[in-house]
C-alpha cells in the first residue's frame, strides 16, 4: 500500500543536486566543525588561538544590565565611597573647606547610584526583595546591605554640612561614612568579577585595586574641582595615588588575561579605555604642575579626572558586554586551561 | 515519582546531594536527565512538549540559515533547544557497520540469503569519491545543567532561585526581581531576562511534574529516548555502559559531558553524551561556576578597600 517516493537510491524521480547541503551557502566564520586560526589581537604577547563554535554564537549570556544604570552606578558608586573617605580625613585633620563639596557630593551620588539600581530591576517594585535574605555568596546581596548601612550614614554626614547643626551627628555620620565608604568602592569589582563574563571574571584578582584606584582618583577629582586651593593638597595626594593604583593594575591584569585583553582594546570600551588613561595622565600632570596655584587649572584637573574614571567604568563594562558575545574569549581560555591540567 | 528516603551511596559521597546541602535531611533522590545525542533525530518534539507544558510564550518565527536550528539558543522563552551541526566528516567505523547491516538486510530481501560478504549499498559517487562525500549530522537537545554548584543560585540576590528537594534549580517567579544577577553569572549561559515581564526564567526540570510522579515533558516527549530522564545516580552508570558501548562499535568520539563531580561545577544535574568536542554543540569546554573564586575575590577586595583608607590617611597626613 505504500507509495513512498523515497528508496536507498533517494527520491525516485526528484532527485537533489550531488552537491546539495543544507545551510552550504552559511560557510562562514564560526561554522560549526570548522577549525580556524586566529591571531591575538597583540602578537607576541597572545598565542595563536584555535577554537571552534556553535555558528560563532555566544556561549555564556551578557549582562542584562543597561550602560547607564550599572556602569554609571560602578563610577558613582565609587566616587561616593572614595569621597566619604577623604572628606573623613579631611574633616579629622581640620579642613573644611575640601570636607564640605566631598560630603555633599558623596550623598548626592549615593542617591543617584541608588535610583539607578532600582531603575534598573526588571520589577523595581520589588527592589525591596533584596532585604529578605543576606548571601555572602552574591556581592550585590553583601552590596545591598552595605548600601543600607552607608546612605544613611553619608546622609547625616551631607545634612549635618547643609544645616549646620546636630554637630555629634553629623562627625558619627561623617566617621561611619568614611568607614564603609572603602566598602562601597571595592565590592563593586567583585560584583561584576564573579560572572562568567570573560573580561571580568578572568581580571578578578586585579579588578578590586584597579576600582578603588578608579575611585580614589574620581574623589580626588572632586576635591581638587571644588575645594579651596589652601585646602586641596590632600586631594592631589590621593589623585596621584589613585592614578597610579589604578595604571598599574590595569597594567597587570591585561598582562595576566592573555587574548581576553583584546576586549581592553578594541571596538567602543578600547576607545573608552584610552580616554580615560589620556585624562587620568592629564589630570594629574595638571594638577601637579600649574593647578598648585591656578585654581581654574585646579578645577580643571579635578574635572580631567572625574571624566577619567567614568570613561574608565564605562569601557570596563563595555569590554565584559563585549567578551560574553565572542565564543572565543569564552573557549579559548578554558581549553588552554585543560590543556595545562593535562600538562 | 514519589518521594523515596536518600539512597545510601548519595549520603556516603557528601558532594553531590546538594538538597542536602541545601536543607532538605529528609529527601527523594537527585534526579536529571542524561541527554544522548548519539540517538536525537532533531525532531524538537523537547522544545515543543516544553513549551507547551510550561507555557513558554512565542518568541518570535525566525529562519537563521543555521542548518534546521531556529531556535538558536537557551533563552528565558526557549527551555529546550535542539542543536544540528553539519559536518564534513565520518561517522567512523560505524556508519560502515551500519551500511553493512543494512546490506545484509537488503540482500535478504532480495535473495533470501545473506551474501557471503555483504556488499555496501550503492553511495553516490561523490561519496565514494574521498572526502568531499564524508557527512554527517549532529543534533543534541540542550537544557539547563542544573549544576551541583548553582552560580545563578549563589549569587541571586533574593533567594528566588533555590534548590529543590530534587536537587534541581528552580526559580521562584513570585520572589525574582529581575536584577539579573544570574544571567551573566551561568558558565553555559541558559538563564535569561524575559524582557517585557522583566524576570528571568529557565527550565524547571518541570517541578511541577516531579511532585506528581511524573517526568518532565521534554522526556516524555522523546520518541528516541535521547533525553532519558531518572535517578541521578542511575543514569551516570547507564551513561558510563552507553558510552562504552558506543567506542567499542567504532564510535570513537563519543564522551560524556557533565557527568564528573569533580569538574569545576560539581557535575551537572543534566548531562550528556556527545560525539565532538562541547564548544562543537555551544558548549564551554570547562565551566567553572564563579563562586569558586569568590573567597579570593573578597580577600583582594578588603584588601583594597583597607588600602584605599591607608591611601587617604597618608594623603591626609601632610601639613599642607
Amino acid at each position: 500500500m505504500s507509495s513512498s517516493d523515497v528508496t536507498v537510491d533517494g527520491l525516485k524521480g526528484i532527485r537533489p543536486g550531488r552537491e546539495a547541503m543544507t545551510g552550504s551557502n552559511h560557510v562562514r566564520e564560526g561554522q560549526p566543525g570548522k577549525r580556524r586560526r586566529r591571531r591575538g589581537g597583540r602578537g607576541s604577547m597572545v598565542p595563536e588561538a584555535e577554537f571552534s563554535s556553535y555558528y560563532g554564537r555566544p556561549i555564556v549570556k551578557e549582562a542584562t544590565w543597561a550602560a547607564p544604570d550599572i556602569a554609571g552606578y560602578l563610577f558613582l558608586g565609587g566616587l561616593a565611597g572614595a569621597s566619604s573617605a577623604l572628606a573623613a580625613g579631611a574633616q579629622l585633620s581640620g579642613r573644611p573647606g575640601l570636607a564640605r563639596p566631598l560630603k555633599l557630593g558623596a550623598c548626592g551620588a549615593i542617591y543617584v547610584s541608588l535610583a539607578a539600581l532600582v531603575h534598573d530591576l526588571g520589577r523595581p517594585s520589588r527592589f525591596l526583595n533584596m532585604l529578605r535574605v543576606f548571601k555572602p555568596t552574591s556581592p550585590m546581596s553583601v552590596g545591598v546591605w552595605i548600601l543600607s548601612a552607608y546612605a544613611p550614614a553619608a546622609t547625616a554626614a551631607a545634612l549635618g554640612e547643609l544645616s549646620g547643626r546636630a554637630r555629634a551627628l553629623t562627625v558619627a555620620g561623617s566617621t561611619a561614612a568614611g568607614l564603609l565608604g572603602p566598602a562601597v568602592a571595592s565590592y563593586t569589582a567583585v560584583l561584576i568579577a564573579n560572572t562568567a563574563t570573560p573580561a571580568w571574571h578572568d581580571g578578578h584578582r586585579e579588578m578590586p585595586f584597579v576600582f578603588v584606584g578608579s575611585a580614589a582618583s574620581a574623589a580626588a577629582g572632586l576635591g581638587l574641582l571644588c575645594a579651596p586651593l589652601r585646602e586641596n593638597a590632600p586631594a592631589l595626594r590621593l589623585a596621584v595615588i589613585g592614578a597610579s593604583v589604578e595604571m598599574a593594575a590595569v597594567q597587570v591584569m591585561e598582562r595576566r588575561i592573555g587574548i581576553v585583553a583584546e576586549n581592553y582594546h578594541q571596538g567602543r570600551a578600547g576607545k573608552l579605555m584610552r580616554t580615560a588613561e589620556a585624562l587620568t595622565l592629564a589630570g594629574v600632570a595638571g594638577a601637579l604642575t600649574r593647578g598648585r596655584r591656578s585654581r581654574r587649572v585646579s578645577a580643571l584637573s579635578g574635572a580631567a579626572l572625574l571624566a577619567a574614571s567614568a570613561c574608565a567604568r564605562f569601557g570596563i563594562f563595555d569590554a565584559g558586554l563585549r567578551s560574553a558575545r565572542d565564543p572565543r574569549y569564552t573557549v579559548t581560555p578554558q581549553r588552554e586551561r585543560l590543556q595545562a591540567q593535562r600538562g | 515519582m514519589s518521594p523515596r528516603a536518600p539512597s545510601l551511596l548519595s549520603s556516603v559521597r557528601g558532594h553531590g546531594d546538594p538538597a542536602a546541602d541545601s536543607g532538605y535531611p529528609d529527601h527523594p533522590p537527585r534526579v536529571g536527565f542524561f541527554t544522548d545525542t548519539s540517538l536525537c533525530i532533531g525532531c524538537k518534539a523537547c522544545e515543543v512538549a516544553c513549551k507547551e507544558w510550561n507555557q513558554v510564550p512565542e518568541d518570535g518565527l525566525n529562519f537563521t540559515g543555521m542548518s534546521l536550528d531556529n531556535s538558536e539558543g537557551l533563552s528565558a522563552e526557549t527551555w529546550r533547544h535542539v542543536a544540528f551541526i553539519e559536518q564534513r566528516k565520518p561517522i567512523a567505523d560505524s556508519q560502515t557497520n551500519m551500511q553493512r547491516g543494512l546490506a545484509t538486510v537488503i540482500d535478504l530481501a532480495l535473495d533470501g540469503a545473506p551474501a557471503q560478504a555483504p556488499s555496501l549499498p550503492r553511495l553516490p559517487a561523490s561519496a565514494q569519491d574521498g572526502r568531499d562525500g564524508d557527512f554527517r549530522w549532529l543534533m543534541s537537545s540542550d537544557v539547563c545543567k542544573h549544576c551541583t554548584d548553582a552560580a545563578c543560585l549563589d549569587v541571586c540576590p533574593t533567594g528566588a532561585l533555590m534548590r529543590s528537594e530534587f536537587g534541581t534549580v528552580v526559580v521562584q517567579e513570585d520572589i525574582c526581581n529581575g536584577c539579573g544577577y544570574c544571567v551573566p553569572a551561568c558558565p553555559y549561559g541558559v538563564i535569561d531576562k524575559r524582557e517585557e515581564d522583566g524576570r528571568v526564567f529557565k527550565c524547571t526540570l518541570c517541578y511541577d511534574r516531579l511532585g506528581e510522579g511524573m517526568e518532565p515533558a521534554c522526556a516524555k516527549a522523546c520518541p528516541t529516548n535521547s533525553i532519558q530522564f531518572g535517578e541521578l545516580d542511575e543514569l551516570r552508570e547507564r551513561a558510563g555502559r552507553r558510552v562504552e558501548q558506543l567506542q567499542e562499535s567504532g564510535v570513537e568520539d563519543a564522551c560524556l559531558y557533565g557527568h564528573d563531580p569533580a569538574d569545576g561545577v560539581g557535575g551537572d544535574g543534566a548531562f550528556f553524551l556527545l560525539l565532538d568536542e562541547p564548544e562543537v554543540y555551544g558548549l564551554p569546554p570547562d565551566p567553572v561556576a564563579t563562586t569558586r573564586e569568590l573567597p579570593r575575590m573578597w580577600r583582594h577586595a578588603a584588601l583594597a578597600a583597607a588600602g584605599l583608607l591607608g591611601a587617604v590617611g597618608v594623603s591626609v597626613a601632610g601639613r599642607r
